[in-house]
């Protein structure tokens, strides 16, 4: 079954997008990247070191012939930041894509919905496709849909943490009134933390710490790739009524009975 | 005359581009994007495009991240 995840003018054949950052070497990440079969990676703008401005950059380690790149705006704590870190990506990465990170508080990397707001507007009205990080709020995300974003990201848990989705009931709210894909960005830890994101019906999921901090990244990156193909066919399968009670499975009729001595 | 790169403060000869810059700091041309007072400076527009005194210039790269 074709599965295509339209965000903008792009099409997706992967509803996993993953990260760049943590990972133990930049061959295990190359490897992760080629076992999720991702078709987008993340990256984040950060100034050179002028002690030692040449040499190889990340972009030496992403198959860009088979990866789109997604440029992110982590640690801008103001629009004005997030705005001029996103025009420099453009220029550096040639794309329009950004991924709008505006961050609120330093402990939970909670993201500040106002400055969001009004980056996401300013980029918009620049032309580029805006897919901002955003808490599970599902008015703050209509209002990014409102302003024109490519789709909405709301996190699961906190950036890191791992604790999986903490709150499916507002997850599947913002899903059910977007009319843009909703990507849930942050918080998966393990597979079963996918596949219970994908089987609220979300449209795809960006995961960087679930699998560049597991033991073995390039595994978790194969188990996360099946895990979000998993909850999507589960989604559109249709789950069974939960009950209280048993229901057996083989027919009650025709028993055999043995006579009690 | 002196120029804020990435927050340092340098002292650099008069006309300056940023492709001179670029040069003086060893810093390839490639993999990099420039801004100029926090407005982006076009590529084409290295060679040609002057720093001036006080000027705030930003050199960055993609580095990894989620």
């Amino acid at each position: 079954m074709t599965d295509i995840l339209r965000i903008g003018s792009y099409e997706l054949s992967s509803r996993l997008i993953v990260g760049t950052g943590k990972y133990p070497s930049m061959e295990v990440m190359r490897a992760a990247h080629a076992a999720s079969g991702a078709v987008m990676v993340t990256v984040a703008i950060r100034r050179i070191n002028l002690d030692d401005p040449s040499g190889k950059t990340l972009l030496d380690y992403i198959d860009r012939e088979n990866l789109l790149v997604l440029p992110n705006t982590a640690g801008c704590y103001t629009a004005k930041d997030a705005v001029l870190t996103a025009q420099l990506a453009r220029e550096l990465l040639e794309t329009d894509l950004i991924k709008l990170e505006v961050i609120g508080d330093p402990d939970t990397l909670h993201p500040d919905a106002r400055e969001t707001l009004n980056a996401a507007e300013r980029l918009v009205n620049e032309g580029f496709t805006v897919l901002p990080y955003i808490g599970d709020d599902p008015v703050v995300c209509k209002q990014l849909e409102e302003l024109g974003c490519a789709a909405v990201m709301p996190l699961a848990a906190p950036i890191g943490s791992g604790l999986g989705v903490c709150n499916p009931y507002t997850i599947r709210i913002i899903k059910e009134r977007a009319k843009v894909p909703v990507i849930v960005d942050a918080g998966v830890g393990t597979a079963s933390d996918a596949a219970i994101a994908m089987e609220l019906g979300v449209d795809a999921l960006l995961m960087n710490t679930g699998i560049a901090a597991a033991r073995d990244p390039v595994l978790m990156a194969e188990a996360m790739k099946h895990a979000v193909i998993a909850g999507r066919a589960a989604y559109h399968a249709g789950r069974m009524e939960k009950r209280l009670y048993a229901n057996a499975s083989s027919p009650m009729r025709d028993l055999i009975s043995t006579k009690a001595i | 005359m002196k120029a804020a790169i990435n927050g340092q403060d340098r002292e650099l000869p008069d006309g300056t581009t940023i492709a001179h810059l670029l040069d003086l700091l060893g810093a390839p041309r490639s993999g990099i994007a420039v801004a100029r007072n926090e407005k982006v400076v076009r590529r084409a527009d290295y060679a040609t495009s002057e720093v001036r005194d006080g000027d705030s210039i930003e050199i960055i790269k993609a580095v990894a991240g989620g």
